[in-house]
């Protein structure tokens, strides 16, 4: 190949790097370049990303843009999984995480009523974050604690027996706790 | 399957005995006893996705049923393909397709041309009795050529992998879960704002209208209803061996002049010839290519004419720009002398005339628009693409019979063309032009070759050594991206040094282009015989005429004596050369 200085110049492959680079960090791009020493780069993706999102507490498309680049896995890929799997978060997550339990025990005791008041009073559904990034809500199977159904926790706190007409006072509570 | 593989196994299909190679699929068994089992997803030159169910069949002593297009059979397999259970659970599976999809198939662009369409009418669906909760995902026309309607998806893959394994893009994927599930760009991004590359490959291997080109029909009646609007359209050399295909014509019957007389009586003020505009670019690429072989610029010079393979060289590979013919397509080369050398011939004002171009291609919608391509005050050499089947469909509306009609003449100055135009439309057909020309540039008067019969055929890389005078040139071609990248990648790793490179987005050339036919009833999409066909009008086309070589056309000639001055003049330059820029975002190769 004849390479003539202008060869080069049209690459546009360094600003993208470095791009990745910065918005991955040095602790996770590290990640990356020991995945790309593998045999299957691409089956460490998931990996990848449980520590991106551990890092950054969601995924951004600019940091599944970055790992697909540094990766070399097309972007496609990256965030089809990254869409499919319940776990992994596409937008950031509120101040206050509320999990509502939607498992059995906890459904028949209303468990969807107060999910769906939660969702009213919030305007938000489950897997999403308040306008004002105070409340993420979230629905999960079985916190395991059937006996205080229906159940929910917010950031790991659990309040037992809630019902939809408790659902106000509850967030005004977390509301108060944010404005502090 | 591997040669050595030579183990039979028996089975019976509907009761009829079989031996077929070990490994064989239930399907695969089942065609060469003519019998045809429904499908949906299944396609044979992608990879299988076993996801629609529509071909499962019933195997003695299995309680469910299996997908036949993923099934290998063996030894004492009784499958029956028709049951009445069977039957009943593929019509099931169908109807519950059709649940979660539009009903508007009357006012839908693949009413009468849609593979559900089809399965639901050929399986008996003649009752909806499911009606639940349908997804209505917006459609997206971001894009100025592809435009993406998940509403009529139906999550067959077929895209997705088509865009992955044969164009190598991986610009599309099944998004969410469930219910939710999305075919779209990377984080549900806009068309317009992703890697595609707008080849329309998507487009020709949906089943259904999820994936379309922009139509730019209204736009074109618009200005043929303009009185004030000298209107001129020209068409590319590829359409004139598929477009008979849409009025019945067998695949690969050439219909160059029914195609012209009716663009008259559609009532276009000339008609003009992309070829002409193919001659021009081989006369100014054959002079770019001698002169890079003379050290002037890097080699491989790797061709330009193929819009979905410079959105790709943009996207993907911005290091090889250089490599680049900087000749303009042969299209926008055709646009910008309409505007500039015709209407001074004809004493028009270039505002004055719109020009319509018809392409096997979607790729060429974005192409017209790009700002290379504009005249000094904005307005696009091209005013308007359209597609094969966009023109199908306006001669069909206006109540033509193409079939039927007379052969008409293109129109001079800019619909002379020789036969090495022609063979633009196919794989290879850029490299044997240029090779023409270049052999005569390149020796002088002596003799000259016209056939290179090395570069032709539809496979997807072929390469081979040409005598170039006294040089031994090594030309490669590839066709489909995938190729291409194998080809590049030998290119940028050094392993091959070659002189010069055809490369054509699209499986076969411009004849399998994303804007072509859809495929006649039992023909599958991407049929290499069905390339094959449209390929052999081509070459057809070309064995007929007199005029075979881009620089003996007097039209050319006199172009280059009148107007332009010699090939690569600063005026040549000026009008019928381009540049190239990284695009983002950026593919991953």
């Amino acid at each position: 190949m004849n390479t003539e200085p202008s060869v080069q110049s049209m690459d546009n492959w360094p600003e993208v790097e470095a791009t990745a680079r910065q918005v991955l960090g040095q602790k996770i791009c590290q990640h990356i370049e020991q995945a790309r020493q593998l045999k299957r780069p691409e089956s460490h993706l998931i990996a990848i990303l449980h520590k991106v999102q551990a890092e950054f507490g969601y995924l951004a498309p600019a940091h599944l843009d970055a790992v697909a680049q540094l990766l070399q896995v097309p972007v496609a890929t990256v965030s089809g999984v990254a869409s499919f799997y319940h776990y992994f978060r596409l937008h950031p997550r509120g101040k206050f995480m509320i999990n509502i339990c939607l498992g059995t025990a906890c459904y028949v005791k209303g468990a969807d009523r107060v999910a769906q008041k939660l969702m009213d009073e919030l305007g938000i559904q489950l897997g999403e974050t308040t306008k004002d990034g105070l409340f993420s809500l979230e629905g999960c199977r079985c916190l395991g604690m059937c006996g205080l159904a229906p159940v929910l926790t917010v950031d790991g706190d659990v309040r037992a027996e809630v019902t939809p007409d408790r659902v106000a006072s509850l967030l005004e509570e977390y509301v108060r706790k944010g404005k502090a | 399957m591997s040669a050595k593989t030579t183990k039979k196994v028996r089975l019976k299909i509907d009761g009829t005995e079989i031996a077929v190679p070990e490994g064989t699929t239930i399907m695969a068994a089942a065609e060469q006893l003519g019998v045809w089992i429904p499908r949906l997803c299944y396609h044979p030159d992608l990879s299988l996705a076993g996801s629609c169910r529509v071909c499962i069949v019933e195997v003695a002593g299995m309680d469910h049923f299996l997908a036949a297009c993923s099934m290998p059979v063996w030894e004492g397999m009784e499958v029956r393909t028709n049951s009445p259970e069977i039957r009943q659970a593929r019509r099931d599976i169908v109807e519950l397709l059709l649940d979660n999809h539009p009903q508007d198939c009357q006012i839908c662009e693949r009413d009468g041309n849609c593979e559900l369409q089809n399965l639901a009418y050929s399986l008996g669906v003649r009752e909806r009795l499911f009606a639940g909760e349908r997804k209505q995902p917006a459609i997206d026309d971001s894009s100025v050529s592809v435009v993406r309607n998940p509403e009529k998806c139906v999550l067959c893959g077929r895209c997705v992998r088509v865009c992955a394994e044969i164009q190598g893009v991986h610009n599309l994927s099944q998004h969410g879960r469930g219910f939710r599930t999305v075919v779209a760009p990377a984080h549900f991004a806009k068309m317009d704002e992703s890697v595609c590359i707008q080849c329309g490959q998507c487009i020709i291997v949906c089943p259904t209208a999820a994936f379309l080109e922009k139509s730019s029909t209204d736009l074109v009646w618009q200005a043929l209803s303009d009185r004030s609007k000298h209107v001129v359209v020209q068409t590319a050399p590829s359409i004139r061996a598929a477009i008979g295909e849409g009025f019945g014509m067998p695949p690969g019957t050439p219909a160059t002049g029914k195609m012209i007389t009716a663009l008259r009586l559609l009532g276009f003020d000339a008609v003009f010839d992309t070829d002409f505009g193919a001659d021009l670019t081989i006369v100014e690429e054959a002079h770019e290519f001698l002169l890079r072989l003379d050290g002037h610029g890097p080699l491989p010079m790797i061709t330009s004419c193929s819009p979905g393979w410079i959105n790709f060289l943009e996207k993907f590979d911005p290091a090889l720009i250089p490599h680049a013919s900087t000749c303009k397509s042969p299209m926008s080369m055709l646009s910008t002398l309409a505007k500039t050398y015709y209407a001074q011939q004809k004493g028009l004002d270039p505002k004055d005339i719109y020009m319509v171009a018809v392409m096997p291609c979607v790729a060429k919608k974005f192409e017209a628009r790009r700002p290379e391509h504009r005249m000094p005050d904005g307005t696009p050499y091209t005013d308007a693409v359209l597609t094969t089947r966009e023109l199908i469909w306006m001669i069909k509306s206006y109540g033509i019979n193409l079939a039927l009609l007379p052969d008409g003449q293109f129109d001079a100055p800019l619909g002379l063309a020789s036969g090495a135009g022609d063979i633009f439309g196919t794989t290879g057909g850029v490299m044997e032009a240029t090779l023409r020309a270049a052999t005569r540039l390149a020796t002088g008067k002596g003799v000259e070759r016209i056939d290179f019969t090395e570069v032709r055929g539809v496979e997807g890389l072929r390469e081979t050594y040409v005598a170039l005078g006294e040089k031994s040139i090594h030309v490669a071609i590839a066709n489909g991206l995938t190729n291409a990248k194998t080809l590049l990648d030998k290119i940028v790793k050094g392993e091959e040094k070659y002189h010069i490179v055809e490369v054509m987005a699209c499986p076969g050339g411009c004849i399998g282009g994303g804007g072509q036919p859809y495929p006649p009833p039992g023909v599958k999409v991407l049929d290499p015989d069905l390339l094959r066909q449209r390929a052999k009008a081509l070459y057809a086309i070309d064995a007929s005429k007199t005029l075979r070589k881009s620089y003996e056309n007097p039209a050319i000639e006199e172009l280059y004596v009148s107007f332009l001055g010699m090939p690569g003049s600063p005026l040549a330059h000026e009008l019928l050369h381009t540049s190239y820029r990284p695009r983002l975002p950026r593919g991953i190769r």
